[in-house]
């Protein structure tokens, strides 16, 4: 071949992103190893480090096990399964392919997810000796769920059944029940035999009967098509303006395309502009289409930064809320809890919020609805977020760039979750503030005093309540105005319909915040002694006041002297299994990392930590 | 309009890198001088047009790199207008580590990996990118765009966060810092292509030339200074060979070959039946090094 043919053949390569999914032996990693093997894109040293590797981990014998090409890290070699999403690259004389091999263990549907974000097309492995399981429904689901539109079944092991006709048949009706109930743009079924090579790249005549495509012809011909809008917009990812004479929006645009002169509109101001000029990565052009990395700039200058939206001027469909229904993939061991608040990441930008319904559960085997209050590793749920405050989206089957988030958490930083945005939802817009002409801090200058929170936190037994009784009764003694929230009192009447589970603790604390959020507004001095074991709810309530008038006291008694003390007989009771979820036996207390103040109950008498705390209150001009 | 493979890489690419100053304090690109780093820094230079990289480059020289990388490097800091670190393992050159001496697993770690990290601490960068593709290693293929570090620089191969689209997680604490791989979805075709489109320099070393050869456990290896002493029966061969990865000299194996230009190289690649890896002598110490070096801190 001459170089000039070559490049044109590699310029002429389309890209195609494929994802592997099957349950657990169903043959992944030995289809993927045979794709590779077969299109020659193994070379020699590693066809033999494979060798090598395969007489002392394989399962073929002295003979090449092809999977092991695939499985890249060493845990997984030595338990023969694939552990992690792992992404492969191959190419034939038309296609450029980018592999996620995902695995196809129960409890690894998030790896699934990851694969299928990035993904134009999924081959469905189906085991032919076992037929249709609850994995392959599941891997189904996902699918559809992330938006994938051509899938491919590939009905592996046909080896093992001496090619018989009527099993694929029967297979493939079966699956056709499963995806009938989802919205697949192409579905094709394949009977193959990755371990022989039947089918892959070439047609075996065990199988005449079967007269379609290879696997690969079928993967070289599809055609995709796009679903999603049109209309030109761009996410800025980054304002370029690295020197004083030049201004430029950079981004990846995310659908449709932009010439210069085009009229367009910067989201959520609604500023119009014109488009000067588009920077491409080949340099300056008059026209840059979805998927380009580029840098516009405008005719005249506004106040533009990441995290608005460049769109088109005639039409669009994005919103600016803070509110709407998604599915959500739980991805972490950590259970999502209602209430809680989390970091939500846009495509370009990052805000706090929460998820204030899961409306409810799917079960991803049967595709039922159950209604549930949190969802776990791995569980796939409906729910409606809330977010601290506005930004721009899409629904995910518009956009997908513009429609997905992912959670991750404020503390650990690890990302516990994904999801694709179904619709906006409007918040109740006819309910506004009322304006009041007595505030706070009239209301508290009366009493001469700074309104504030002293919010007591530690593990029951801890003397939590002892110490914050005696706080109340030395501040009224100086005549100031106070109130304290204790968390067993406050469970008999406002918080009666809440148990012990990590949610109920969570709406507990949340009604609890607002609560005390009301009475500093009163202009009191609030006093809150509750155990409030969670970092994350804590924030919370800290986040829902001023700076300064939130003051986190750590009592920190060790467990052991809790226990020792406990004037409840509640330990008592929760080692012996009476009572479940009890903070520090069977629920986690997670320490506060930077309270105002602590308290150690084992050096100190109650009286003078009391004073302490009053101290802290002089020192900052609270009383 | 429809965008080509290469087209769609190299917008996915800038993409990643504009993120990373989006989001990051303090983010440094590591250049290696190899032909991938050169890529990507090409790279970087069309996300930031028309201005400058708003970030450092960083080099950690192992001190045995070959002299034609270093001059290299020189010249492209100079042409480039670069911010250009250079970091070296001060304790290694006073303990005069060497990876004849030593041998590569001992070099690696001490000029490379620790060196590595002695800079990252040093500097206090957040974000570090580097030039590694998922196609090389089977330990990479697995590895996220962004690729978390603990506070000692530690990878948990078992514990990566999961990445959905191009929703990247940039949240770390104090001291934690990330790994970004822009090139992760390019392979080795892929950058020799865009290097010819893209006429972007490249050290001489890739190109075959008659070179001052010996060979040591079937591999050879250049000569490039007095500091690699000839053992008994071996000799100086003047052979024609060029590089297909580029590192510390008496760890880089060179292939026969008559390639002399990205043209030529790009057939002899089509035509070719060893991976580009094979001439790295550091990641056949043991089965799964790679991932192990990984762990340790490598890039």
């Amino acid at each position: 071949m001459d170089l000039e043919t070559f490049f044109k053949n590699q310029n002429e390569k389309k890209q195609l992103k494929i994802l592997t999914c099957g349950s657990v032996d169903d043959g992944k990693s030995t289809l993927l190893g045979r794709l590779m093997y077969d299109s020659k894109n193994i070379y020699s040293d590693q066809l033999s480090q494979t060798q090598t590797e395969s007489e002392k981990y394989g399962t073929q014998g002295k003979k090449i096990d092809l999977a092991l090409l695939i499985d890249g890290l060493q845990a997984e070699r030595e338990q023969g399964i694939t552990i992690d999403v792992a992404y492969r690259y191959f190419e034939t004389e038309n296609c450029k392919f980018i592999v996620a091999d995902t695995p196809g263990h129960e409890e690894y549907t998030r790896n699934m997810a990851t694969g299928a974000s990035n993904s134009d097309i999924g081959i469905i492995l189906v085991d032919a000796t076992k037929g249709i399981l609850d994995q392959t429904k599941r891997h189904t689901f996902i699918l559809s769920l992330l938006g994938i539109e051509n899938i491919i079944v590939a009905i592996n092991k046909m080896d093992l059944i001496d090619y018989d006709e009527k099993i694929f048949q029967e297979i493939k009706q079966s699956f056709k029940l499963t995806s009938s109930q989802f919205d697949f743009k192409t579905e094709e079924f394949i009977p193959i035999s990755a371990l022989k090579g039947d089918n892959v790249f070439i047609k075996n005549k065990n199988i005449d009967w079967y007269k379609g495509k290879t696997l690969i012809e079928e993967l070289e011909q599809i055609s995709l098509f796009n679903y999603e809008e049109d209309f030109f917009s761009l996410p800025v990812q980054w304002v370029n303006r690295l020197s004083s004479n030049f201004r430029g929006y950079s981004g990846t645009i995310s659908s449709g395309k932009i010439k210069v002169d085009d009229e367009v509109q910067v989201l959520p101001s609604k500023e119009k502009n014109k488009i000067k000029k588009i920077i491409t990565p080949s340099g300056e052009k008059d026209i840059a289409v979805k998927d380009q990395a580029v840098t516009l700039t405008f005719d005249k200058e506004i106040d533009v930064s990441r995290g608005n939206l460049i769109c088109s001027n005639e039409k669009h469909n994005y919103f600016s809320a803070d509110q709407f229904a998604s599915h959500i993939i739980w991805m972490n061991k950590e259970k999502m809890l209602p209430e809680r608040n989390y970091i939500f990441r846009f495509i370009n930008s990052q805000i706090v919020g929460k998820i204030t319904d899961l409306v409810h559960k799917i079960n991803i085997n049967t595709f039922d609805k159950i209604a549930s209050k949190s969802l776990g590793l791995n569980e796939i749920g409906y729910c409606k977020v809330a977010l601290n405050k506005n930004t721009i989206f899409n629904s995910y089957k518009n956009n997908k760039r513009l429609g997905s988030f992912v959670i991750i958490d404020q503390f650990t930083n690890q990302t516990l979750a994904a999801g694709v945005i179904d619709h906006e939802l409007r918040r109740a817009s006819n309910i506004s503030w009322q304006d009041m002409s007595i505030n706070k801090n009239l209301r508290s200058s009366i009493n001469g005093q700074k309104p504030c929170i002293l919010w007591f936190t530690g593990l029951s037994g801890s003397g939590k309540s002892t110490i914050a009784n005696i706080i109340e009764q030395k501040l009224h003694n100086l005549s100031k105005h106070t109130y304290l929230l204790d968390g067993d009192n406050v469970r008999h009447g406002l918080n009666k319909d809440l148990g012990f589970t990590d949610s109920d603790r969570v709406e507990n604390i949340r009604r609890i915040s607002e609560v005390s959020k009301l009475m500093i507004d009163a202009g009191l001095i609030t006093i809150v002694s509750f155990i409030s074991p969670f970092k994350s709810e804590r924030k919370m309530a800290r986040e829902l006041v001023e700076e300064n008038e939130f003051i986190e006291i750590f009592v920190d008694t060790p467990i052991d002297e809790c226990e020792k003390r406990d004037p409840k007989g509640l330990y008592k009771k929760a080692r012996s299994g009476q009572l479940k979820n009890f903070t520090g036996i069977d629920s986690k207390y997670e320490i506060p990392d930077k309270p105002e103040i602590i308290l150690k109950t084992e050096t100190k008498n109650a009286e003078d930590l009391a004073d302490q705390v009053l101290q802290y209150l002089k020192n900052n001009n609270k009383i | 309009m429809k965008l080509s493979h290469i087209e769609k890489l190299e917008s996915e690419s800038i993409h990643i890198i504009r993120e990373v100053v989006a989001e990051f304090e303090n983010p440094v690109m590591l250049y290696s001088i190899g032909k991938d780093s050169s890529v990507m820094l090409h790279l970087a230079q069309k996300a930031f047009a028309p201005n400058k990289i708003p970030f450092k480059l960083m080099h950690i020289d192992t001190t045995w790199k070959f002299k034609e990388m270093i001059f290299f490097r020189e010249e492209t800091a100079k042409n480039y207008n670069l911010d250009l670190l250079v970091h070296i393992n001060e304790e290694g050159v006073r303990d005069k580590i060497s990876p004849i001496t030593h041998g590569s697993k001992i070099h690696t770690d001490i000029m490379k990996t620790q060196a590595l990290k002695q800079a990252l601490d040093k500097y206090r960068f957040d974000a570090a990118f580097g030039g590694a593709r998922r196609d090389e290693e089977k330990s990479r293929s697995k590895e996220r765009i962004f690729s978390f570090r603990d506070k000692s620089h530690r990878w948990d191969p078992k514990n990566q966060k999961p990445e959905l689209w191009n929703l990247f997680n940039t949240k770390i604490n104090k001291d934690e810092s990330v790994r970004v791989f822009p090139l992760s979805n390019w392979t080795e075709i892929d950058v020799w292509q865009y290097i010819f489109q893209e006429k972007i320099p490249i050290v001489p070393l890739y190109f075959a030339k008659i070179r001052p050869i010996i060979k040591r456990n079937n591999m050879l290896i250049m000569v490039d200074d007095d500091r690699l002493e000839l053992k008994q029966n071996e000799k100086i061969e003047q052979i024609q060979v060029r590089f297909r990865t580029l590192g510390c000299y008496p760890l880089t194996a060179a292939v026969e070959s008559s390639a002399s230009s990205v043209e030529e190289i790009l057939i002899e690649l089509l035509e070719t039946k060893h991976s580009e890896r094979q001439g790295r002598l550091i990641d056949n110490d043991q089965i799964g090094s790679m991932e192990r070096k990984k762990q340790e801190g490598y890039f």
